[in-house]
């Protein structure tokens, strides 16, 4: 099994665990914080699907500036020439991840030497290469991941984050 | 891709959470945490009347905000037999980690047992017993019962001294004043047994004998220090790592020159800078390179030198320091004794320094610099002198220690603000027991006894020796022959016949074997050749007091249920007495059985009253409900007296008052703090009010302000320690032998032996296997690639580990982590120790060959630098 088949096994530790998924999304719903849409809620947060960049916007290791879901949560998009997990475009090496640390919510800076983000504040590092994996830190989350699409015309969108953003209880706010 | 989640979002803590006070479970440090329980079915909201934080959750919170939690803070677990949630989240209020929270203590609610969440099931639920060919459950009186007959059944052959015993005796989780009282009060008290170790030697001795020796208790500063020193000292400590947020929260704004006002504050005109460092380890850390991101690389002195050499550096620093007339003469001519004596016999040059150290001459006169030569206007330079595993589980343990202590005494930096001489730690702390003098010292090397044959049963309390301790291979091979002698027996009598089966295992016994009792909250690896396994509770399923590396001292409440059956370790020790004090009068014995009397303890709190309030130094002003009004923030051991009555005990011994134990048992009965001990009841002449006062404590924030240390004259006592070469029998041999040092320690993202982080997705994701640091041209020379298995192998044994290509590891330096499962480095550590039998885990040399490529669990990890880079 290849890495990026984990990506979509969210199974690995569901939230309420001990069932299958839809059973565990029924568990979940009833701890959601909208009680008055307890009964029909979503098991998830309904994610905006924006549209972040164009692949033409994007050069090769650089970093561009986005924002996903909403304005008050900075991400960047990274081209990193190479297949990687969670990449996609033509050569699956388009990622795109938060730049406010999941440890204390400091701003992250990308070393384009080694394609990490780096926490000035406690030193955690992050491997954009290895789908946010913490190489070494304080943070008890892998550095939440954009769930990317890329459509005909190149336009990248987000549809999704893969784990709990720093500073909100809820990834849409 | 790495693990993931796949969390987004979490429930929300209502304003009317019940809240209770934690203290870390796992390491030295001690972090404040809050715990928040409130009903499954119910939940708060983002309006700020319906959370507990009273502020808007609708919006995005800022850096370092209170308002938020992790996934890994949260969880469901039972409290009083009904579903909660629990957020588990660092506290801001506390001084020690003023709201951070590490990679290991920020997990604490996820590492819960929660069947709800499937979270930590690993635990023992129920006591269980080796029944028809497997371990099966069964009740707590058939399984004390079965241990307290199989225990009498030695004593009554080979005496106490067939009773063998492996037992924690640190705080925080797995320990605690409350269960190392049960336990000491049951081998010390009731028993005086002397075959006895501690969780990480093979010997119930000191980590720390020669600070002690010298009249120096080896945590006497406090935090705060560490923000106010001119100069740190870090000696074989790896503090970002293994010691958080002490190092971020307390040496990092020194670092940074943010505590200039706290100096100026607290130092007048007295010149000032930023910190300086100096760290001596022959490994390139992480807290090297983080010390120089925020000092500057000119304040910061890496002494790599040649590993276990530091005593010779130390005595060089001794020698250049009095050569300069550096040396606090007035202290040391008010404080201490000895002085000339260990400066003859210590002497050694800069230059016979640097060829044993490997550093050069100008390195070892400069780092003496930063320590003692005096500030502008000749004020003294305030030297922090820290150090942990390097020093104490390197070359020559005791005389290394004493250089290091000889040279924090004669700069005048103990007993003073930026100053002390003291360990960094590993575990809390929390050490309340009878007196432990019979044990002797050097004490019995219970490790190789049982190898060797002797004893009969072996009860272990939080303790797995195969993967924490020295020449574990052949203590494996040993143990599993003579505990299967007795598994095998008792497959040939029917479980149900209680005589019958005793006899078969006291037959066994007769012919070599061993009977195992194994205590700890989940199954272990000395567990697999266990034949009892006892469910014990951990930190915040029972209420448990500790203290931390500054002596400061907190009540970790009970929030939530212990799995199954599970019970306090205090609370099994006691009824352990129950059962013998039972059979040993059935037997026909009651003197004998009277002596396990006064274990009618019903809760931790007893065992509390009965240990640390009734015997421990200053225990008389503590209880319980005290230390809930004191919070996450506690106070400093030891206790002084009460708001309302002021200080009304010495906070440091002076050696004059009357009835303290100085100098007595193996260990002195301490752990940090000294001297602890009193014979019969407190004397401080202090009324203790009624258990329920809910009054103050006063603490001691540093111990020796008054100069007076703990020995018999009040003075601290100079050790003479010369340099005598890698101390222990076989290591000079084995370097000889063996091409690779196998140095080796902790990481960040694991406590201690991954007891509980073995069952947590998180870490293993991370780290499947213990790594091992190479330099990538020893990589090539083997034809190595990253994450391989390669065999780490030598005379004592082998083991395994994933590699792990570390450019600034030197040639030929390899650093495995330590006690991990998957890979124990013990079994690579040779059997010799020092005299008092200190393992050297450190000096360790070692062949490494290619097992197998990166297996499929390994091929996603990240293989970068683990330094940040700004």
């Amino acid at each position: 099994m290849s890495r990026c088949d984990r990506m979509v096994d969210v199974g690995r530790r569901r939230f309420m665990s001990g069932a299958g998924l839809a059973a565990a999304g029924v568990a979940v719903t009833s701890i959601t914080p909208i009680p008055a849409q307890a009964a029909t809620g979503a098991a998830r947060v309904d994610y905006p699907v924006n549209r972040l960049a164009n692949v033409r916007d994007l050069k090769l290791n650089e970093p561009l500036n986005v924002s996903y879901p909403d304005a008050n949560a900075p991400g960047v998009l990274l081209k990193l020439g190479k297949l990687v997990p969670g990449g996609v475009g033509a050569e699956s090496d388009i990622v795109g991840f938060t730049t406010i640390c999941p440890h204390k919510g400091f701003t992250l800076n990308y070393g384009a030497g080694d394609r990490t983000m780096n926490c000035p504040g406690h030193y955690s590092r992050f491997d954009c290469e290895a789908g946010g994996q913490q190489i070494w830190g304080q943070a008890t989350q892998n550095l939440p991941q954009y769930v990317l699409r890329v459509d005909d015309k190149g336009d990248i969108y987000a549809e999704g984050v893969d784990e709990l953003l720093y500073g909100r209880l809820s990834n849409v706010l | 891709m790495a693990y993931k989640r796949q969390i987004d979002r979490l429930p929300i803590i209502p304003a009317d959470a019940k809240e209770s006070n934690v203290t870390c479970h796992y390491c030295i440090v001690g972090c404040g945490y809050k715990a928040y329980t409130w009903s499954a079915s119910t939940q708060g909201g983002t309006a700020p009347n319906q959370n507990k934080f009273g502020v808007d959750l609708s919006k995005q919170q800022g850096a370092e905000t209170a308002a938020w939690y992790s996934p890994s803070m949260y969880n469901i677990v039972r409290q009083n037999g009904q579903d909660v949630h629990i957020v588990i989240k660092p506290d801001k209020d506390c001084v020690v980690n003023s709201g951070l929270g590490s990679v290991r203590g920020a997990r604490m609610a996820e590492m819960s047992y929660s069947q709800q969440r499937n979270t930590q099931l690993q635990r023992l639920t129920d006591p269980m017993v080796w029944r028809y060919g497997q371990m099966q459950p069964t009740s707590w009186d058939d399984a004390l019962d079965l241990v307290a007959q199989v225990t009498v059944a030695v004593m009554n052959d080979m005496g106490e001294d067939g009773v063998f015993v492996s037992a924690f005796d640190h705080g925080g989780a797995g320990g605690g004043y409350e269960n190392t009282w049960g336990t000491g009060k049951l081998y010390f008290g009731a028993m005086k047994v002397k075959n006895i170790r501690i969780h990480n030697r093979p010997a119930y001795n000191s980590e720390v004998h020669a600070t002690r020796d010298m009249g120096v208790g080896e945590l006497n500063n406090c935090y705060e220090d560490a923000e106010l020193a001119d100069t740190i000292i870090a000696v074989g400590t790896n503090a970002l790592e293994t010691q958080t947020n002490y190092f971020l929260n307390h040496w990092v704004p020194n670092l940074r020159g943010t505590s200039l006002d706290k100096k100026k504050a607290e130092f007048g005109s007295e010149p000032v800078e930023r910190a300086k460092v100096i760290i001596v380890d022959p490994r390139r850390t992480v807290t090297v390179n983080a010390c120089e991101v925020e000092a500057g690389k000119e304040n910061v002195m890496h002494l790599a030198i040649n590993p276990g050499t530091d005593l010779a550096l130390f005595n060089a620093w001794m020698t250049r320091i009095a050569d300069k007339g550096w040396v606090d003469k007035a202290y040391v001519d008010a404080s201490t004794t000895n002085f000339d004596q260990m400066k003859a016999a210590n002497k050694l040059s800069l230059e016979d320094a640097a060829k044993i150290t490997g550093l050069t001459a100008d390195q070892i006169s400069k780092s003496a610099e930063w320590i003692a030569q005096p500030k502008a206007g000749n004020a003294r330079r305030r030297a922090m002198f820290a150090y942990e595993k390097g020093l104490i589980w390197g070359n020559d343990n005791y005389r290394t220690n004493g250089a290091l202590v000889n040279v924090a005494l004669a700069t005048g930096n103990i007993g003073r603000p930026g100053g002390g001489c003291v360990r960094m730690g590993g575990h809390q702390e929390g050490y309340s027991r009878p007196s432990d003098a019979h044990v002797g010292r050097p004490a019995a090397y219970v490790d190789q006894l049982l190898i060797e044959g002797k004893g009969g049963v072996h009860h272990i309390w939080g303790c797995d020796h195969y993967k924490t301790t020295l020449n574990a291979f052949k203590f494996k091979q040993a143990y599993k022959k003579r505990t299967d002698m007795v598994k095998d027996a008792m497959m040939t009598a029917p479980y149900g016949d209680r005589p019958a089966m005793i006899n078969a295992i006291a037959d066994a016994i007769k012919k070599g074997g061993l009977f195992a009792v194994d205590v700890d909250i989940v199954p272990t690896k000395i567990g697999e050749a266990c034949h009892v396994w006892l469910p014990a509770a951990t930190s915040g399923e029972a209420n448990l007091t500790s203290m931390n590396g500054e002596r400061r001292m907190r009540l970790t409440e009970k929030y939530m249920d212990p799995p199954g059956q599970a019970m306090p370790d205090c609370l099994i020790a006691a009824r352990i007495a129950n059962h013998m004090e039972r059979v040993l009068r059935e037997q026909g014995k009651p003197e004998v059985a009277d002596r396990f009397k006064g274990f009618d303890w019903k809760t931790e709190e007893d065992a509390f009253m009965d240990g640390y309030h009734q015997h421990e130094k200053g225990g008389e002003f503590v209880t319980y409900a005290r230390l809930r009004v004191m919070g996450t923030n506690g106070f400093q051991e030891p206790a002084v007296g009460l708001e309302t009555t002021g200080p009304v005990a010495a906070g440091t011994s002076t050696g004059t008052t009357t009835g303290e134990v100085l100098k007595g048992p193996a260990i002195e009965g301490a752990r940090g703090k000294e001297p602890v001990q009193k014979k019969g009841a407190p004397t401080s002449g202090a009324v203790s009010p009624a258990s329920g006062g809910a009054e103050r404590i006063l603490g001691t924030k540093r111990l020796y302000a008054d100069g007076k240390f703990n020995s018999k004259d009040g003075k601290a006592k100079f050790m003479e320690t010369q340099w005598r070469g890698l101390q222990a029998p076989g290591k000079e041999a084995e370097m000889k032998k063996f091409p690779f040092l196998i140095n080796n320690g902790r990481a960040n993202i694991t406590w201690q032996s991954s007891y509980l982080d073995q069952d947590n997705e998180f870490v293993t994701d991370r780290t499947p296997y213990p790594y091992l640091q190479m330099n990538p041209q020893d990589m090539d020379e083997l034809r190595l690639k990253q994450g391989d298995l390669v065999e780490v192998y030598n005379d004592n044994g082998s083991t395994q580990a994933m590699v792990y290509p570390t450019p600034t590891a030197k040639p030929k330096q390899t650093f495995m982590v330590f006690a991990q499962a998957n890979g124990v480095q013990g079994n690579v550590v040779s059997p010799g120790v020092n005299e008092f039998i200190i393992p050297n885990y450190k000096q360790t040399w070692a062949s490494i060959r290619k097992l197998a490529d990166a297996p499929e669990g390994v091929k996603h990890l990240s293989f970068k630098s683990l330094d940040y880079t700004a």
